[in-house]
């Protein structure tokens, strides 16, 4: 069997099962968030009777992220649902905006969006604070009510992305029906040249496959290629599996995701204990190939798709207005670091936005120094707009009030996941995905930039 | 529930995603809250550029659609998780969406709701047919009747008795999966 479907067939009950098989599984962990989150709680109070209670409340992890540093009054009212919810239940992974839980979140404008604005129970945008919280452990099943949530996969788990109705049953039984899905096979060789992250990585295997080329699959990451990424890369990778139309995207289990899996859960006090699964000799799969890392080149999606595969060196002819760092794929500490490296001792040409994926990485960029300087002053002096304030933010456009938003048709470079039209807000702005190097390289230069250029 | 549905046809291409369904900023609205319901269906498929659809699927100012079914092409609601996208088209009052093929996390949304009929074509039919044609479709014999021709869909299979249920919860009531209601 291949990673995922011995995840299932564990999780299943089953000594064995087989691509298309449809099967009740039991739920590790649920994950849901202030978009989907007042829906789902909905859905099960509608179903399960005004008084029902969770099948788990410790299973259950509600993190708000989305629409949180915005004066829309219903996106802070959906926070309260969700505070109201979890005290009803009893839940204890909460990562609440404010401290209080009889309070009422609302955000003040009039502090600006740059100042921190959260108390410290705040995790940021979920898919990274999920591990980082100690909540992804080898060989376990995930279910969030989002599609990126399969990034989770990197720790050798079954990570998939579900709508509220989905989420709802689960919240009262604990069980969901999956289809066991057929697996894609991503043998990795070699390391990553200068200049290439996992961005690229996973950008080119999307331009190879299509958008739509993993639909109803699994995506399997193996191989001594990946096996030399660190956490970050492989969570990068993962998180894109659902760019192709993947229902996960799954990496093995080695020293790395154990030592990174035990500190988190230890620094939580979450449950430490876990079975990872292994390859085992005998796989089937619908597609395999292999990918030698060291040949990759920095890689963009152009507009209007994640599937659209360019290389960043022959798109210097596509001029931008803006450029933007965060998201859970690309606004980890890592890749502020690499975005840092670049833009360090320049100044920005265009509107440049940093949005840190949780508070975590904000602490990180103000207590790294470099040359006796903060990463955090370095970007600040470069003309970054860097904001406190760890959400989505601009990634999915938002209220308009939104920070980084796109309010008007622009070309705008990302370190995000998702290009579609209308993404980052204004529906006929062009937004072009490439890793962190690439974006600070083409914030320099106000046009798509090869970041080989500045390193 | 009928087993067809006839009305106005309204033709999109390849890749809409959920935000083109229901843009992001819309996304504050609780689909389960019956106003923000009803809202949900006036904003359905506001999200496509005009450029490229200069028709409106809801008209200004209208809560419900004219088109009782959408025709779209490749990878049809792609992109987000958000149940928000077929709740939205459900409640403008679209009953099928039928494409080359669905991104899985919508097609199981517009399932596990009841809200929409996701049915798959074998042969691309967005660049043929036209917004505003009048079309019928059998759900029960998967096919698309239009200005006299019959097309053939792909047979909705195990999840046609979900969606005839009116979704997840009550097909899992009707198997015995879960407890039925009153109890
Ligand atoms: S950062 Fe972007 S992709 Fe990640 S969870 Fe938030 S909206 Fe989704």
């Amino acid at each position: 069997m291949t990673l995922t479907e011995k995840i299932l067939a564990r999780a299943s009950g089953k000594a064995e099962v087989k691509a298309g098989d449809n099967v009740w599984v039991n739920t590790d962990v649920l994950l849901t968030h202030d978009v989907c989150g007042p829906g789902t709680i909905g859905v099960f109070k509608r179903e399960f009777g005004q008084d029902a209670k969770v099948w788990d409340p410790k299973k259950i992890v509600i993190i708000p992220d989305h629409y949180i540093f915005t004066s829309d009054s219903k996106s802070n009212r959906n926070v309260d649902i969700l505070r109201d919810f979890v005290k009803e239940q009893g839940i204890p992974y909460f990562y609440d905006v404010i401290e209080d839980p009889n309070g009422h979140w609302v955000f003040d404008a009039s502090q600006g969006q740059l100042k921190r604005q959260y108390a410290a129970s705040y995790a940021g945008v979920c898919h990274t604070a999920l591990p980082l919280k100690g909540h992804t452990r080898p060989g376990e099943i995930l279910f969030g009510t989002d599609s990126h949530t399969c990034m989770a996969g990197a720790f050798n788990m079954f990570a998939t992305g579900i709508g509220n109705t989905d989420a709802g049953f689960i919240l009262g039984t604990g069980k969901l029906l999956v289809k066991v899905p057929e697996t894609m096979h991503f043998r990795l060789e070699g390391r990553l040249p200068k200049g290439v992250m996992a961005k690229d990585v996973i950008l080119h295997i999307i331009g190879d496959i299509g958008f739509d080329g993993a639909t109803y699959r699994a995506m399997q990451f193996d191989g001594p290629g990946a096996q030399a990424l660190d956490m970050d890369d492989r969570m990068t990778i993962a998180n894109m599996a659902i760019e192709a139309g993947g229902k996960n995207g799954i990496f093995e289990c080695d020293e790395k995701t154990i030592a990174f899996v035990n500190e988190k859960t230890r620094l939580n006090g979450t449950k430490s204990t876990f079975r990872p699964v292994d390859l085992d000799r005998d796989q089937t799969f619908i597609y395999d190939k292999t990918f030698d890392l060291s040949k990759l080149e920095p890689t963009i999606a152009l507009h209007p798709d994640p599937g659209n595969r360019a290389l960043a060196r022959e798109c210097a002819h596509i001029p931008l207005d803006r450029a933007y760092i965060g998201s859970c794929t690309g606004g980890k500490t890592s890749d502020f670091l690499a975005f840092a490296q670049i833009i360090k001792g320049h100044k920005v040409v265009i509107d440049t936005f940093g949005v840190p994926a949780t508070p975590d990485v904000v602490q990180d960029l103000q207590n790294t120094e470099w040359k006796g300087k903060t990463v955090w002053a370095i970007l600040e002096e470069a003309g970054v707009q860097m904001t406190e304030n760890a959400s989505c933010a601009a990634c999915l456009g938002g209220p308009t009030d939104t920070f980084g938003r796109l309010n008007r048709p622009m070309n705008c470079i990302t370190a995000t996941n998702r290009n579609f039209p209308g993404r980052m807000g204004h529906k006929e702005s062009k937004v072009f995905l490439a890793s962190p190097y690439t974006v600070a390289a083409s914030a320099l230069t106000g046009h798509i930039t090869d970041p080989r250029e500045y390193l | 529930m009928s087993q067809t549905v006839s009305g106005k046809i309204y033709v999109v291409k390849d890749n809409i995603d959920t935000d083109q369904i229901i843009p992001a900023q819309y996304l504050n609205l609780v689909p389960t809250i019956p106003e923000e319901y009803e809202k949900l269906g006036s904003y359905a498929l506001c999200g496509l550029p005009e450029s490229a659809y200069p028709v409106r699927f809801v008209p200004e100012g209208k809560g419900q659609t004219p088109y009782a079914i959408v025709v779209g092409g490749r990878n049809f609601g792609c992109g987000s998780s958000r149940e928000h996208a077929p709740i939205a088209m459900g409640a403008s009052g679209s009953r099928v969406v039928i494409a080359e093929s669905f991104a899985r996390i919508f097609f199981r949304n517009c399932v596990a709701t009841g809200e929409l009929y996701p049915l798959e074509t074998p042969r691309r039919l967005c660049e043929t047919l036209k917004t505003g044609d009048d079309g019928t479709v059998d759900l029960e014999k998967a096919t698309l009747t239009i200005n006299g021709k019959t097309h053939n869909l792909k047979p909705l299979g195990e999840a046609k008795p979900v969606i005839d249920a009116g979704g997840l919860f009550e097909y899992a009531r009707k198997t015995g999966m879960i407890e039925s209601r009153g109890k």
